[in-house]
């Protein structure tokens, strides 16, 4: 009979470990597996091009631009559906699509791709002011 | 259904002509939508050049408001060690920047005056010889230009450079820019930059904005090729030294003293 506090113990300390996994979840915060829903630019309705391509392949769109702009200095881009754009990630794109926090980054971290490094060098936001020594 | 070998070998055969035929017709579409920037007319100036006039430059004592256009714009850190200084446009002292260019009976006379520099954009740029991953060379208009995205920070420009036009960036720049201009790249960490003559404003057709900022209109910007230009007509009519001419890069900043 003396060794019943120990068994109670025992068994407390076991269903609490037993049972953690299930503290654990609901202690965490819900993780959605739901894609990203980003808002669709109000006042443009259509994009340089077709939004699939887009979707599969707007890598290869900004690395063409880049290449273009920055080497050979032609910084018009006609969209397939004649329109001229001007070849720039933080006025064209983001003049639609808004900040790269919202729009970028949000499917870029859902799909667990590489970090962006566009933004170590350009900015979005349009003055960013900091107080210096 | 039984299939020999001569059959399986002409349907694999046959449908992988049919991929590279449904990929190669993508690409011709992709190629068709990109097609249209390149018939976009380039209007080509053989070479940019500037003309620093001193005098007028010295009018106004102290003043930099060409410099303060030019780093505010083009996001250029300013950091307090001078280790770590990075400069587009800046100024140092006259016998510095032309040390034979005057006798020992004159010297008084220019003596530590100030003298605005930047990058010559030499019509013969050493830099961009050297440079390993072809992140730098001079344009058709005569600009030499810097791709921040190639730069591997391997600083082989800067040792060429013999006008020290060329930065490096030792620490984040970002943490030293006053107020980010979002419409200009700021540098990273281990890159080399320098003026770009404003190519981004030439492309608009706007001159760069030193010479916009000058007051005294000290600074003439033109067409070096063409010879009606203001560039021209001043070069013509006033006495103009380049800096180190002797070594043949073929400076395309002039200084009338």
């Amino acid at each position: 009979m003396k060794d019943r506090p120990f068994i109670v113990a025992g068994l407390a300390v076991f269903l609490v470990f037993v049972t953690a996994p299930v503290w654990r979840s609901l202690a965490t915060p819900r993780i959605t597996l739901a894609a990203p829903q980003i808002k669709s630019p109000v006042q443009e309705k259509l994009c340089v091009a077709p939004v699939s391509y887009m979707r599969t392949s707007h890598m290869q769109l900004l690395d063409e631009w880049r290449e273009s702009v920055v080497r050979t200095g032609q910084r018009k881009y006609v969209a397939y559906n004649g329109k001229v754009y001007e070849k720039s990630l933080t006025q064209t794109c983001l003049g639609c699509h808004g900040s790269q926090k919202e729009f970028c980054e949000r499917c870029h971290s859902y799909s667990g791709v590489s970090t962006l490094t566009c933004w170590n060098c350009h900015s979005d936001a349009p003055q960013v002011s900091r107080n210096l020594p | 259904m039984k299939m020999t070998r001569k059959g399986f070998l002409q349907l694999s055969g046959l449908s992988l002509i049919a991929i590279a035929a449904k990929k190669m017709g993508a690409r011709k579409m992709l190629r068709g939508a990109a097609g249209g920037s390149a018939s976009e007319k380039r209007e080509k100036t053989a070479r940019w050049g500037m003309v620093i006039d001193l005098q007028k430059c010295r009018q106004k004592e102290g003043c930099n408001r060409c410099i303060k256009a030019c780093h505010s714009a083009h996001n250029v850190p300013q950091f307090a060690d001078r280790a770590d200084e990075v400069k587009w446009v800046w100024k140092q002292p006259f016998e510095e920047v032309f040390p034979f260019g005057q006798t020992q009976y004159t010297r008084e006379l220019n003596a530590g005056l100030p003298v605005l520099l930047m990058c010559n954009h030499c019509d013969d740029p050493p830099c961009t010889d050297v440079c390993p991953v072809n992140a730098t060379w001079r344009t058709d208009d005569g600009v030499v230009t810097i791709d921040f995205h190639r730069c591997i920070g391997c600083r082989y420009c800067m040792a060429a450079c013999p006008y020290g036009s060329r930065s490096f960036n030792w620490q984040d720049p970002r943490a030293a820019i006053p107020t980010v201009n979002s419409d200009f790249p700021t540098r990273s960490k281990g890159v080399v930059e320098k003026c770009n003559f404003c190519e981004e404003r030439l492309a608009r057709k706007l001159a760069p904005l030193c010479v916009e900022a000058c007051e005294e209109k000290a600074l003439v910007f033109g067409d070096l090729e063409q010879p009606d230009s203001e560039i021209r007509k001043l070069l013509r009519s006033r006495f103009a030294v380049q800096r180190k001419p002797e070594l043949g890069t073929g400076p395309s900043v002039y200084y009338l003293i």
